[in-house]
C-alpha cells in the first residue's frame, strides 16, 4: 500500500469487567491514504471510538487491553511505540476533536491557557510566548470566531456549544496534523449549526490538505464529509468502498439495513429498522456477529467468521453472500 | 377548527431567572385535529419543549389558553381534574432516566392504572402483561428492571406506560432522538400503527426534520418561542416560505440524490440562536436571515396565511406592507 498515513491491521480489543470479558473489537481493518477524508459509520456502540482511542494509544487501559493487530502510521507501529515516541505522534501527527465540546474543555482554564498550552507544547518549532498568543489568534479566527483577542481570555461556560467546538478544532489543528480524527464532532450541535461546522471542517482541510477519519452514527452527514466509506458493525468493518459506491450500491445487509431505515426526505414513511439488537459483547454470537439479526443467514455464517473481500473497484464486503464457495 | 382535540391560544411561558426573564414561549398558536399527527420543529432553545410540558400540565401558562376538546385547561397538573390526566399522555425523550431505576418494568407500567383506579390488582396484572405484548417485548420483562433493558427496549416500555391509560392525545417529546436510527425505525412504526388503531392525536417533538416527512400531517417550526412557519407536511416540504425555514431544510444531511434536489437551493446557514432572554427588537430572526431588510430589526411580524392552511410569519408576506411598498420576492404569493 503506497500512499498509506495509517494502516490498522486485525486489531482486537478486550475490556475486563465484573461479569467476564467483552469482546468489543474483533479484527478491525482499515486504511487512510494521505490527503483522504475517510468516514467511519456505525451505530452506539459498535466500536468507532473505541478504535480510535486505540490509534492514539488513549484506551484506558484497564478495564481495556489491546490483545491482537497492528496500529502503522507511517509505517511505524504505534502500539509498540515508547511513551515519548506516542507524545510526538500525538498532537503533530495525529489529532483528535471529540464528541461533547464542553466535556474536552477544562472548565477551570481558559480558553487562551488551554489553547496557548497546546500550541507551545505540540508545535514543531520552539515558540517565545508572544508568538505563541499570534498563533493562537490566528487559528481562532481561522475557525471564524469572532473577536479572537477577547475569546482567549473567555472560559469555556461563557461559550455557547458551536463555539466550543469551533474552540476544539482550533486546538486540533493548530499544530498542523498529518491526521485528523473527528469523533462525532456535530452530534450534540442543532442541525443549522452543524452546518456551519461541517462547511468550515471540510474548507480548513482541504486548505491544508489534512486527512481525515470523520467517525458518525448519520449516513447523511458521512455522505458531505468523506470520499471513502467504512461501516462498523459489533467490532469490525462489514463493508467498505468510495462514497457514491456506497450510496448507490450497498451490498452487505447490515448496510442495507441501515439505508432503508434512515427517514428520507421525500416521505413515503420509514421502512421497517433491523431487527434485535446490537449483540452483548460478553457471549457474541458465533461466526459473524450480525447472523442472527441477519435475513439471509444460513449455516456457513454461523460456523465461519467472514472477512473483508474485495467484490469490485475498492468496495469490500465482510460477507458470504459475495464469496465464491 | 371544528374537530379540534387540542387548541392552544397565544401561549406563553415566562421563566423568572436572576439574569432576567426566559421568554421560552412566547405567544404561541395552534390547534391539533383529532387523530392528526402535529410535528412541533426546532432547535435548541427554541421553545418546543416548554410548549409540550404547558400543554402537558407540569408548567402554567404565563399567559393565554390551552383547550382540550374545547374546554379550558391551563393550569397545572395539579389543578387538573383525574379524568383530563388520563387523556393526555406524555413520553418522554430520554428512557434512561424517566423510568424509574428502582421499580420493576412491571410495576412501572401499573403505577398509572393504579393511580386512575383502573380493576382489580389481578385486572392490573393482565393488563401489564397485555401492554407488553402490544409493544412486543416477552411477558417476563414485567420482572425485569430498566437498566436490564436496551434503549429501545426502554423507550417501548415508556410508550407502554403512555397508553396504559388509554389516552386521546399524546405528547411525544422528542421519543427517538437518543436511540440508533435501525431502532427508530421500529419505534416509530410502532407509533404509527398504534394511531391507527387507537385512533390518538400526537404532538410530535423532534429536531429531525426528515423524521417529520414521514410521519407528521402538520409541520410548526419554531424559533426563540415563536412559530415562524405551520403548514400540511406536503406544502411544508414542497413551498417552504420562511427563511428559517429554508435554512434549516438546507442544512439537513441527506442520503440520496433525490433527496437532494428537494431541498431549497443552498442557504448558506449562519450565526446561533440568541439567547430567549435578550430576544431580538422586530422579528426575532432577523439577526439570522439573509433576506431581512431594514424594516424586520423593527417591526415584529404577524402572521398571515399565504395558502390553505400555511401560515407565515414575515414581513416578506405581510400583505398591507408588501402592496404598498411592492417589495422583491413577495410577488408570487400574493393572492
Amino acid at each position: 500500500m503506497t500512499g498509506a498515513l495509517l494502516h490498522v491491521q486485525g486489531l482486537k480489543v478486550e475490556f475486563k469487567v465484573y461479569e467476564g470479558v467483552l469482546k468489543v473489537l474483533n479484527g478491525v481493518q482499515m486504511v487512510v491514504h494521505e490527503g483522504e477524508r475517510m468516514g467511519l459509520v456505525g451505530e452506539a456502540g459498535c466500536g468507532k471510538t473505541t478504535t480510535m482511542k486505540c490509534v492514539l494509544r488513549i484506551l484506558p487501559s484497564p478495564p481495556g487491553k489491546i490483545t491482537a493487530g497492528q496500529i502503522l502510521f507511517h509505517g511505524r507501529d504505534v502500539l509498540k511505540m515508547t511513551f515519548h515516541q506516542v507524545q510526538r505522534v500525538r498532537g503533530r501527527g495525529i489529532a483528535m476533536i471529540f464528541q461533547d465540546p464542553t466535556a474536552a474543555l477544562n472548565p477551570v482554564f481558559t480558553i487562551g491557557d488551554q489553547l496557548m498550552s497546546v500550541i507551545k507544547y505540540g508545535s514543531r518549532d520552539s515558540l517565545g510566548a508572544r508568538e505563541v498568543r499570534s498563533r493562537a489568534v490566528a487559528v481562532l479566527h481561522e475557525v471564524q470566531l469572532p473577536d479572537p483577542e477577547r475569546i482567549l481570555t473567555n472560559y469555556p461556560i461563557q461559550l455557547s456549544g458551536g463555539m466550543r467546538q469551533r474552540v476544539c478544532i482550533a486546538m486540533a489543528l493548530s499544530t498542523e496534523p498529518e491526521l485528523l480524527i473527528a469523533d462525532e464532532p456535530t452530534t450534540s450541535l442543532d442541525v443549522t449549526i452543524q452546518d456551519q461546522i461541517l462547511r468550515l471542517l471540510n474548507a480548513l482541510v482541504e486548505r491544508r490538505s489534512t486527512s481525515v477519519i470523520f467517525i458518525t452514527h448519520s449516513l447523511g452527514v458521512v455522505r458531505e464529509m468523506a470520499d471513502r466509506v467504512y461501516v462498523m458493525y459489533a467490532g469490525s468493518i462489514i463493508e467498505s468502498a468510495a462514497k457514491e459506491e456506497l450510496f448507490s450500491n450497498p451490498l452487505h445487509p447490515y448496510t442495507q439495513g441501515l439505508m432503508r431505515a434512515v427517514p428520507k426526505l421525500t416521505g413515503g414513511g420509514i421502512a421497517e429498522g433491523i431487527p434485535g439488537r446490537i449483540p452483548d459483547y460478553l457471549n457474541p454470537p458465533a461466526g459473524c456477529r450480525f447472523q442472527p439479526r441477519c435475513p439471509h443467514a444460513w449455516a456457513r455464517c454461523v460456523n465461519e467468521v467472514p472477512t473483508l473481500h474485495e467484490v469490485g473497484q475498492g468496495h469490500e464486503v465482510a460477507c458470504f453472500r459475495f464469496q465464491e464457495q | 377548527m371544528t374537530n379540534a382535540i387540542l387548541e392552544a391560544v397565544e401561549l406563553k411561558k415566562y421563566f423568572l431567572t436572576s439574569r432576567g426573564t426566559v421568554r421560552a414561549v412566547d405567544g404561541v398558536s395552534f390547534s391539533l385535529e383529532e387523530t392528526e399527527t402535529l410535528g412541533l420543529v426546532g432547535e435548541s432553545g427554541s421553545g418546543k419543549s416548554t410548549t409540550a410540558y404547558t400543554v402537558i400540565g407540569i408548567y402554567a401558562p404565563t399567559a393565554g389558553k390551552i383547550l382540550f376538546r374545547g374546554t379550558e385547561i391551563s393550569r397545572p397538573v395539579a389543578k387538573r381534574p383525574r379524568s383530563l390526566k388520563r387523556a393526555i399522555q406524555i413520553v418522554f425523550q430520554d428512557p434512561g432516566t424517566s423510568l424509574n431505576p428502582r421499580r420493576t418494568i412491571g410495576q412501572i407500567l401499573e403505577l398509572p392504572l393504579k393511580v386512575h383506579g383502573v380493576g382489580t390488582k389481578r385486572d392490573r396484572k393482565e393488563r401489564v402483561i397485555e401492554l407488553l405484548r402490544l409493544v412486543e417485548l416477552p411477558p417476563e420483562y414485567a420482572y425485569k428492571s430498566p437498566h436490564m433493558l436496551g434503549g429501545g427496549e426502554r423507550q417501548m416500555v415508556a410508550i407502554a406506560r403512555a397508553l396504559a391509560t388509554e389516552p386521546q392525545l399524546v405528547i411525544l417529546d422528542e421519543p427517538t432522538s437518543a436511540l440508533d436510527v435501525s431502532i427508530q425505525a421500529k419505534i416509530i412504526n410502532m407509533l404509527l400503527k398504534f394511531q391507527q388503531e387507537m385512533g390518538l392525536s400526537y404532538l410530535f417533538i423532534t429536531h429531525d426534520l426528515s423524521l417529520m416527512r414521514n410521519v407528521a400531517s402538520r409541520v410548526a417550526i419554531m424559533y426563540l418561542g415563536k412559530i415562524c412557519e405551520l403548514a400540511p407536511t406536503a406544502e411544508f416540504f414542497q413551498r417552504p416560505l420562511h427563511p428559517y425555514t429554508k435554512m434549516l431544510l438546507s442544512s439537513i444531511p441527506v442520503v440520496s440524490p433525490e433527496e437532494e434536489a428537494l431541498k431549497p437551493e443552498k442557504v448558506v446557514s449562519q450565526g446561533e440562536i440568541p439567547s430567549p432572554v435578550n430576544v431580538p427588537s422586530g422579528c426575532r430572526f432577523h439577526t439570522r436571515c439573509l433576506e431581512k431588510d431594514e424594516r424586520c430589526s423593527r417591526v415584529g411580524p404577524e402572521t398571515v396565511e399565504v395558502g390553505e392552511g400555511h401560515l407565515v410569519s414575515c414581513l416578506k408576506f405581510a400583505p398591507q406592507l408588501a402592496s404598498a411598498a411592492a417589495a422583491p420576492g413577495s410577488g408570487e404569493v400574493e393572492k
